[in-house]
Parts: C-alpha cells; sequence; structure tokens
C-alpha cells in the first residue's frame, strides 16, 4: 500500500503546519458510522402509519396488443383496495425525459402503465393496492393481461426498424458528428484498418434495489416522496408538473441509499404511480422492488455495435475515424433521452489526435427493458472500441502499441483542446492532460516490461497469461449550476446544505473536506445535508462525476465568504486588524495579541439580536453558486494481467493496475475506493454480466443465478496510482472527478490482455467474454486464419 | 418476492411426519430441509407448496454416522459437517470434504442439507454426483413405511425424482472406501460458489500403479449426475497415465448426451467434459504415494 496522502501545499517554514489543511488528506469517512453500524435508514426501512403496499402486475410478453386486462378476481381479494391499469390513470402524462437539442423522440415516452401495447417483459400492466405485500403479490398473481402478439419482437438494434406505433418507426434518429475530409483520408491511407464490435447489455445492480414511500397531506396539499434520488429536483419539477401541482407543493427526500451508478433516482413508472396512490387513495403508499424486477424493470445500459474504421498512414498515424454505432435503446426513451448514444460518437477519440472524423449513432427501440446511463456511460463502450482499435493498427503495422499511442496523442501543450464537436451539450474541450507522461508513469508504476517478461516466461510453461493496456479519457465536473449554503451554527458546527445528492460516494467527507480547508475549521464539524427538496430550492443531483467538481466549488465559494465575515467581526471584537486575523480548527486567532475566538462566538457576535453585530447581516453564513458550462477531462491508463483457461474459456484477472490524473485528489482514500469499486463492476461487464433474451424478448436474466455479478473471489489483487500533473484550470482547486475511472479502461484493458494471453491479436470483437464466447470465438479466428482472412 | 400463503407444520416424530405428508402431499404438502432451494423458489413463486412439512426439529437426521461397511448420511446432515476432513472415515472423509467445499457458499453450507439436495435434484448437485458415482442407496419412508432406492434408479428426468410426493428422503447410505483408493474431483464454473457447468467425481481402487476398479461420476452436463462406464472402462488394467486418462476423457466425451440452454451448446459441455474428467483424474494421480525408494 502506497502512501496516498497528497503532498501538503508550500508553506511558509516559520509557522506550525495548519490544522485545517484537510484538501488531499486521506480522512475517514463522515457518513460511515451509521453505514457499518446498522442506523442506516434506506426507504426500505421506513414506514408510515395506514401505509399501503403497492405491487405491480408485469407483462409477461415483449411485444403485443393488449385485448384485455382482467382485474376482477383481485378486486375481491382480502385486503386488496385498489387495482388500476392504464384506463385509470386519467390524463396522467407519460414520464418525461431531460430535454436536449435532439429532436424526434418525444413519441417514444414510457406510459406509467402500459396503454394498448406492451413493448417488453417486465413492463407496468396494472399495479395493486393492498394492506401488505403478500396480500398485494396475492391480488397481483391473478391478474391477467391477454396479449395478441401481432408482430415479432424486435431484438437487434441492427435490424430492419418496424413500427413502435402505427406511422411511428422504431429508428427515431441517427445522430451525426464529425469534422475534416473522413474520404479524402481513407483514399490516401496506407493502412484501413476495420473492426466490428459488440457491448453486451449490462447495467448497475444496486445492492439495494429500487423503493418509493409517498405520503399526501390532504389538508396542506403536500405531497413528500422518499426513495427517488440522484436529481431530487429535476424529479420534483416533473412531479409536480404530471400532477398539476407547484413544485413547492412537492417534497423529495433521499434517505441511504445502497449504490445508484445512474440507474437508481430516476423517476421511473412506480415512483409516480405510488405518489398518484398516496393522492388518490389518501393514505402513505411503499413499494419496495424484488430482484427479479429489479433485472427487468430498471434501467439497462451498455448494448450497443460499432462498425469502426480507421486511416492510418505509413507511420501509424491516425488520419481519419469512421464510425457506424447501433444504439439498443430498448421499449423506451427514458429520463436521459438519446445521451447515451450521443456521448458515445461525441467521446470515442479520447486521447488521440483525429484529424478527420465521421459517425453516426443508429438510436433504435427494440423489445427490452429501455436503457439509459450506467457508471461511465458511453465510456465504457467507446474505450473498449477505440483501444481495440489501436491494438488492431498495431497489429497491422507492426508498431508497438504503445509507441503507436505516444505517436497519436495529442500533446501537453496542445491544451486547451477543442475536439470541434458536442457531447451532453457542452463543446468537448479538453481542458488539460499529459498523455505520454501518465502513460510513462503507468508503465513504471506496473512495470510493464517485466510483467510483459513475466507472461512470455509463464506463457513458455504452457500457461496462457497476457498484458494488456488500454488508456482513456474520462469526463468529469459536468454543469451547468450548483448552490451551496453554509452556516455556522451557535454550537460552532457547519452546516453544508447542497442539492446534490449522495449514492454512499464520500461526498459528505469530500465537501467538508473542502469547507473545513477553506474556513480553517475541523472537518468532523461540518454536516453535509444534501438530497432534501426542502432544504434548498436549487440542486442537479449526483450523476456524472460531478459533485466533487461542482458543489465542492460551490462549498470553496460560500466558505471563503464565510471566513472573511468572521475575520471581519473577529477583528472588530478582537480590537485588531482584519488581515491580522488567522482561522484554524475553528479558532480565529489574532496574529498580533495572540486573542482568540472561537467559530461559535463569532455566530454568537453575529446573531439577529446579538448588540455586537452593529450593521453587519445577520447570521455566520453565505451562500454561492457555481456555474459551470464545460466539463472537464481526467485521463488514465488499465493495465491488466489475465491468466485464460484455454480448454474451459474462463478468463481470471490475475493482477490489475490503474494510473489516473485526478487533477488534484480531495481524499484520496476515497479516490482509490471509487477506482477499485468501479473495476468491480467493469469486470463484471467485460467477463460476466449481460442480460440475455431469448428469440421472443423473453429475458433470460432475471436472478443472480444467471446475471452473473462479481464478487470478492473474483476480484483482483488492483493497485491504484493516483496522479496530479494536470489540475483543471476550469476551477481553483483544480479537481476533477473520479467516480467512473475504474469502470471505464476496464473492457478495453481485458480485452487486449486476452488477445495476449491466446497471442491472437484481434481475438476479442465482444464484451462480455464468457467462457462459451471465448471458446467458439477462438475455433472462429483459427477457421478464420488457416483460410487466411484474420 | 414474497411466498404465496401456505401452513406450516413441524413435527417432533418422524411417524406423524410421514403422516402428516400422506394427508397433504395430494394438496400439495412439501418437506423442508435446509430450504436454501425451496425457499428462493417460492419466493419467486416457481415453486408452491399448501403446506411445509419442516423436519428440523426431528432428533437424530443430523449426524452421521458408520454401520457395517456403510457411512450413513441422514437427511438433515448440514454440508458443512465436510468442512471436517474428519466427519467420515478416510479416505471417504477426505472426499466428501473435497467437494462440500464446492457447494455454494459458506453460510449456505452451514443451512442446506444432503438430503435436501438430493431431493431437489439439480443436474449440478455434488451432492448427486457423489451418491451416483460411489452408488449410494437412498432410504425413504412413507406412512406405509421404508423403503430403499438405488443411486442409478433415483433421476426421474430434469430435477425430478424417483421419490413418491408422500415420501421422506431419510438417510443416504455411501459405501466406505478401502484404503487403496484414489480420488479426484473438479469442478468448473464460471464463479466461486456457482453451479457447476461441468464436473467430475473419479474414485480408482489400485494395485500399486494400475487401476484395479475404477468410478467415474460426471455432474452438470447431462440432466442428471451418473457413472459413465465408457470412462471406467477406458482405466481398468490400465496405468494412471497421460494416455489412460486421455483415453477415458474421450470414451466419455463421446458417450455424454449434454444438456443444451441458451448459454451453453452441448458442443461446450462435451467439450468441458473431457475438461472435467482429465482434471478430476490428474487431481487423483496427484494424490498416489510418491513411488518407493528403491534401496
Amino acid at each position: 500500500m502506497q502512501d496516498q496522502t497528497t503532498p501538503p501545499l508550500p508553506q511558509d517554514h516559520n509557522k506550525p503546519p495548519r490544522k485545517s489543511a484537510y484538501i488531499g488528506r486521506a480522512v475517514t469517512r463522515l457518513e460511515d458510522r451509521p453505514l457499518v453500524s446498522g442506523t442506516g435508514r434506506f426507504v426500505g426501512d421506513m414506514d408510515m402509519p395506514h401505509q399501503l403496499w403497492a405491487r405491480v402486475v408485469r407483462s409477461a410478453h415483449a411485444t403485443g396488443r393488449i385485448t384485455g386486462i382482467d382485474i376482477s378476481e383481485a378486486l375481491e381479494m382480502p385486503g386488496v383496495v385498489a387495482v388500476w391499469t392504464s384506463k385509470d390513470l386519467g390524463d396522467l402524462p407519460d414520464i418525461p425525459f431531460r430535454a436536449t437539442r435532439i429532436e424526434g423522440l418525444g413519441p417514444y415516452t414510457q406510459p406509467c402503465l402500459a396503454k394498448g401495447r406492451v413493448r417488453y417483459v417486465g413492463e407496468p400492466v396494472a399495479i395493486v393496492f393492498a394492506e401488505d405485500p403478500y396480500l398485494a403479490e396475492d391480488a397481483a398473481e391473478t391478474v391477467f393481461a391477454d396479449i395478441d402478439e401481432d408482430v415479432d419482437p424486435i431484438l437487434d438494434a441492427r435490424a430492419e426498424p418496424g413500427e413502435f406505433a402505427p406511422g411511428i418507426s422504431t429508428a427515431p434518429l441517427t445522430l451525426t458528428k464529425g469534422y475534416g475530409d473522413t474520404e479524402a483520408a481513407f483514399a490516401e491511407a496506407a493502412h484501413v484498418v476495420e473492426l466490428d464490435l459488440a457491448i453486451g447489455r449490462h447495467s448497475g445492480i444496486p445492492m439495494e434495489t429500487r423503493g418509493a414511500l409517498a405520503a399526501w397531506d390532504k389538508g396542506r396539499e403536500r405531497l413528500d416522496l422518499w426513495g427517488a434520488t440522484k436529481r431530487p429536483h429535476w424529479n420534483r419539477d416533473r412531479l409536480a408538473e404530471m400532477f398539476g401541482l407547484s413544485p413547492s407543493q412537492v417534497a423529495l427526500h433521499e434517505p441511504h441509499v445502497g449504490g445508484g451508478f445512474g440507474i437508481r433516482g430516476e423517476l421511473y413508472p412506480e415512483d409516480i404511480l405510488v405518489c398518484l396512490a398516496a393522492m388518490r387513495l389518501e393514505r402513505p403508499v411503499k413499494w419496495i422492488e424484488d430482484r427479479r424486477e429489479h433485472m427487468m424493470a430498471a434501467n439497462q445500459s451498455r448494448e450497443q455495435q460499432h462498425l469502426i474504421r480507421a486511416a492510418v498512414d505509413a507511420e501509424g498515424r491516425l488520419l481519419a475515424i469512421d464510425e457506424t454505432l447501433h444504439h439498443d435503446q430498448g421499449a423506451y426513451v427514458r429520463t436521459h433521452g438519446a445521451r447515451v448514444a450521443d456521448m458515445s460518437i461525441g467521446l470515442l477519440l479520447g486521447p488521440y489526435r483525429v484529424p478527420a472524423y465521421a459517425a453516426r449513432a443508429h438510436y433504435r427501440l427494440t423489445a427490452k427493458t429501455p436503457a439509459a446511463t450506467y457508471r461511465a456511460p458511453s465510456r465504457f463502450e467507446s474505450t473498449f472500441v477505440r483501444e481495440r482499435l489501436i491494438d488492431a493498427i498495431a497489429a497491422r503495422t507492426g508498431i508497438d502499441a504503445l509507441e503507436l499511442r505516444r505517436r497519436n496523442f495529442i500533446a501537453s501543450d496542445e491544451m486547451p483542446f477543442d475536439r470541434q464537436m458536442t457531447a451532453l451539450e457542452s463543446d468537448v474541450i479538453l481542458d488539460s492532460g499529459d498523455y505520454v507522461g501518465l502513460l510513462g508513469k503507468a508503465e513504471a508504476f506496473c512495470g510493464l516490461d517485466a510483467l510483459r517478461t513475466e507472461a512470455a516466461g509463464r506463457r513458455a510453461r504452457g500457461e496462457c497469461v497476457g498484458v494488456g493496456l488500454a488508456y482513456f479519457v474520462e469526463k468529469s465536473g459536468l454543469g451547468p449550476s450548483e448552490l451551496v449554503r453554509l452556516t455556522v451554527q451557535p454550537d460552532g458546527s457547519i452546516e453544508i446544505v447542497t442539492g446534490a445528492a449522495s449514492l454512499g460516494q464520500g461526498m459528505e467527507t469530500a465537501v467538508a473536506q473542502i469547507a473545513a480547508d477553506t474556513l480553517g475549521a475541523d472537518y468532523r464539524a461540518c454536516r453535509v445535508i444534501h438530497g432534501d427538496t426542502d432544504r434548498i430550492a436549487h440542486g442537479w443531483g449526483a450523476h456524472a462525476s460531478r459533485v466533487t467538481v461542482m458543489t465542492g466549488e460551490a462549498t470553496r465559494r460560500a466558505a471563503e465568504t464565510v471566513r472573511e465575515k468572521a475575520r471581519e467581526m473577529a477583528a472588530a471584537l478582537l480590537d485588531c486588524a482584519p488581515e491580522g486575523i488567522e482561522i484554524d480548527g475553528g479558532v480565529a486567532t489574532c496574529r498580533t495579541s495572540g486573542a482568540s475566538l472561537t467559530l461559535a462566538e463569532i455566530a454568537a457576535a453575529l446573531d439577529p439580536v446579538s448588540p455586537r453585530r452593529g450593521d453587519r447581516e445577520p447570521g455566520l453564513a453565505a451562500e454561492a453558486w457555481y456555474h459551470n458550462k464545460h466539463m472537464n477531462y481526467p485521463y488514465g491508463a488499465h493495465i491488466a494481467l489475465v491468466v485464460v483457461d484455454a480448454e474451459t474459456g474462463r478468463t481470471k484477472l490475475d493482477r490489475y493496475w490503474i494510473s489516473y490524473d485526478v487533477g488534484r485528489a480531495v481524499n484520496p482514500a476515497m479516490i482509490e475506493g471509487q477506482i477499485v469499486g468501479g473495476l468491480a463492476q467493469g469486470l463484471g461487464g467485460a467477463l460476466l454480466e449481460e442480460f440475455r433474451f431469448d428469440d421472443q424478448g423473453q429475458p433470460l436474466s432475471v436472478t443472480f443465478a444467471d446475471y452473473l455479478m462479481p464478487t470478492s473471489a473474483e476480484m483482483p489483487d488492483c493497485q491504484v496510482q493516483i496522479l496530479q500533473d494536470a489540475p483543471s484550470p476550469l476551477n481553483p482547486l483544480g479537481v476533477k472527478g473520479s467516480g467512473e475511472a475504474g469502470v471505464t479502461g476496464s473492457g478495453a484493458a481485458i480485452a487486449s490482455a486476452i488477445d495476449d494471453a491466446l497471442q491472437r491479436p484481434g481475438l476479442v470483437t465482444r464484451l462480455p467474454v464468457t467462457p462459451q464466447y471465448l471458446k467458439a470465438r477462438i475455433a472462429e479466428y483459427d477457421a478464420a486464419r488457416a483460410e487466411g482472412s484474420e | 418476492m414474497k411466498p404465496a400463503p401456505f401452513t406450516y407444520y413441524r413435527p417432533t416424530s418422524l411417524g406423524d411426519a410421514a403422516q402428516r405428508l400422506r394427508d397433504g402431499a395430494d394438496e400439495g404438502a412439501l418437506v423442508i430441509a435446509g430450504g436454501q432451494s425451496l425457499v428462493p423458489m417460492m419466493a419467486l413463486r416457481v415453486a408452491y407448496a399448501t403446506e411445509l412439512i419442516d423436519l428440523n426439529a426431528l432428533d437424530g437426521l443430523g449426524t452421521p454416522r458408520v454401520e457395517g461397511d456403510s457411512f450413513v448420511i441422514p437427511t438433515l446432515t448440514r454440508h458443512a459437517t465436510f468442512h471436517d476432513t474428519e466427519a467420515a472415515p478416510a479416505p471417504l472423509g477426505a472426499l466428501l470434504h473435497g467437494v462440500a467445499e464446492h457447494i455454494a457458499h459458506y453460510p449456505i453450507r452451514q443451512r442446506g442439507t444432503f438430503g435436501g439436495s438430493l431431493s431437489h435434484a439439480d443436474p449440478s448437485s455434488e451432492w448427486c454426483l457423489v451418491t451416483a458415482t460411489l452408488d449410494g442407496t437412498i432410504h425413504l419412508l412413507s406412512a406405509d413405511g421404508p423403503r430403499t432406492v438405488e443411486a442409478a434408479d433415483w433421476s426421474d428426468g430434469p430435477m425430478s425424482t424417483t421419490r413418491e410426493p408422500d415420501e421422506i428422503l431419510t438417510e443416504v447410505h455411501l459405501p466406505l472406501l478401502p484404503g487403496n483408493t484414489l480420488w479426484g474431483f473438479y469442478e468448473f464454473n464460471r464463479r466461486a460458489g456457482d453451479f457447476a457447468l461441468g464436473m467430475a467425481l473419479c474414485v480408482l481402487e489400485m494395485d500399486g500403479d494400475s487401476v484395479v476398479a475404477a468410478r467415474i461420476g460426471l455432474g452438470g452436463i447431462e440432466d442428471h449426475p451418473r457413472r459413465i462406464p465408457e470412462a471406467e472402462d477406458a482405466l481398468v488394467g490400465q496405468p494412471l497415465d497421460a494416455a489412460s486418462i486421455g483415453a477415458a476423457a474421450s470414451a466419455a466425451m463421446q458417450a455424454v448426451d449434454p444438456m443444451e440452454d441458451t448459454t451453453t451448446s452441448a458442443g461446450y459441455r462435451r467439450d468441458l467434459t473431457g475438461t472435467v474428467i482429465t482434471r478430476a483424474l490428474e487431481a487423483a494421480r496427484n494424490r498416489a504415494p510418491a513411488p518407493a525408494e528403491t534401496a
């Protein structure tokens, strides 16, 4: 284990170190005590008097016309209060998506209960409300939807499009991006390399399934919802719109959350239905998703097919890339719209200089559970595709794969580098980076030469051992805005209220470190309040590795204002110049006299009725905004050492290294935790996890016996190198996000290592690399090689 | 994932349990032992019981014993019993230990039972494989009295046995193994603790370097575990070496009728048959005592 503590900032050597220098230190997380002592409060732990339980009846058919739904038996059953189908929902709108400039997705939104047709197995067709969850499930089992399977389900994004509804195609749009003259580049290329690649459908699978508890206060006309986190304010505003309420009549509350990974906390049919039922039935309503439901109802992700071509000159320099992508959206457009497809082509190029680029993303609806973002959305996929391409170019040209990367990297003196494209409606401008430098550090960190020697030696003794590397550029710090209110309480504690959310990633600690460091306080004195729409007017939630950047900077600004207020008040009280006041460890000290006051005493002096306050604004508090139009771009490398059992096709990760430049590390231990945890999900997607469907669209992966999650036994030893060579110029702390770095490069690195282990360049063309796939692929590859075509 | 309604009955004598099952079996009464498969299946509503008859209060069904040349495993014997290599006499104890550690995960092994595993009859059940390979005898009890079934007659198709709905599996008798036994087990799965995609158990009686009797059992490949006589024949009378191991594996690959599903082709399972038999036999060979040094 290395010392992960960042070197302290340069200090005046005549002064003792600041007690409150928290940024860069691996301090203990503030949020862990309830989580490790069983005192956390998840939505499943919450109950209200007189509450009803909801149970969703789901479609057993992938596609078809609803000819009737018989709810009569369920209505007669003991404890059943109501059973609804779509006709009971009145004019309740479909679930909206976050609008972008991309048009044409309007007809594809999901109704809360299927209207007229079902479009995937697991789609809600009815909902039962009963006195307890057992009765609700008993009754739900008696509800039958008659479905006329009038057309065959479309299960392949590359298949001929069909009709979503009369006159409405399952191919709503093709996104295009690019610049330069790719045709000319391909015409003059020394080499053209083409790959046909695919990524399987998988998802976040948080340990805690979804859940919702809604209550309607009829007298005050107020709706409260616990459970749907991630984007609390956006969710609140949409719920208010759907129900014809004012946002001030709706409050969302974020309880503890057992993992989010981008898929949990969006608005789903069930969230809306429990709210509607709470209002109509005038009783609190609770719904807890079971695992089988989760596997067919919660957002899935990743499934894309990529046809990618590169034009390369004789020295291996990229001249152009042409990419055609088919995105399998599943049955409906959900809250993200077309973001994953958009980012897939907008961020595909990673760290490389590509003079000309043409990309098109075909966004297709299929008869599967709808898709959306999952941790490292589009980057897991596009990094696999791009790095497979680079490896293939290396194999074709005979140039060492690392040397090839170096030749094509954007140089650090070209930063900021404008890609002349957008992703997530933000101009892609790589803010800072030393790509060559990180590659060298990563090689040294893992001892790449020695690893390759080891792998070759083990291969010579009959083992199939290989080393693979993938280089990637992440994105983080998605705006547009974040607001923080920081208040020093009369007891000296510091309350920080943010509209961001926590999914367990450690945001409370990171925000407290920034606040305490800036203000000069003990980080343990901070209480970070998040995910509660009643406490703050605006917020953009937790996603896209944004919280430390956005909330972090807003916090720093608020803390700076509070610090100056405190110095000014302390100076007056201590009869000293404000410049002479130093605040550290929660105490303001006059440098000349040595007299001091605690922050609590200063806050007391600023109490609204304090005679010492004078004309000053009451309270030791400040609000601050941070607005940010541009994302920043952290980057890194994954290096995998794998062992393949060639007889069975099973791949084992032996050892793993991740080097990552995070700009500035607020808490290195938490970053390492994020990265190692991300790797677990990455290796799942690379080797194990896949939502599979039969040819009728029946899901085959609805339990943990069929959808294989990695366990501790599958995790390799993973070493993490955190670098700070390229701070972001876009925020004063220079921080970039780290929530997704452990996922992004894993599919690509593992694929490359498997090629190496089996000494078959270009072998892996799809993820996950299951034993069955790998055995079949080896046979196909060897047959093609015998014919001279691979 | 809440089970449909059922009644729960906890008998205190085996006779009472058998009578209760006789009374309720036609309606859908089921016996529960460890519940590690039945309870999730009920929660998923792929299994329904009108009544659960819980054997866990019955005395004397949880501790194995030796009777003559048999090792008797009562139905409530937990998988974890065999975490102890000395739970059965050598060399059977080591064999049962070596197999048990592949059964699911530690918490499941604390609760799941030998009898439950046989009754559930999953194609990948390690205990079904052990019982088939060793030609164990399964003892059943109904309100009419006891009955025994030989291991070879136990399966009645995938996840189905010749046990009648009103019969309770009371114990399984396995033969004690002679001291000249070499055994080897190999299980292949995608993750630690998963159901086997394929597994093999070989139990060989040796005379010096030569195999005099061979039992080779295969699980996870066909719809129930069974001995593969073609593979056994390839070994008897041969030294246990690469050639005989290869011949046994090839014979098995030709002899099996592998299951096929949307995840795994029959061809993959056929290849895996050769791999798991080879590796089980190699594990056995690695247990062979080093040749005595010549003076």
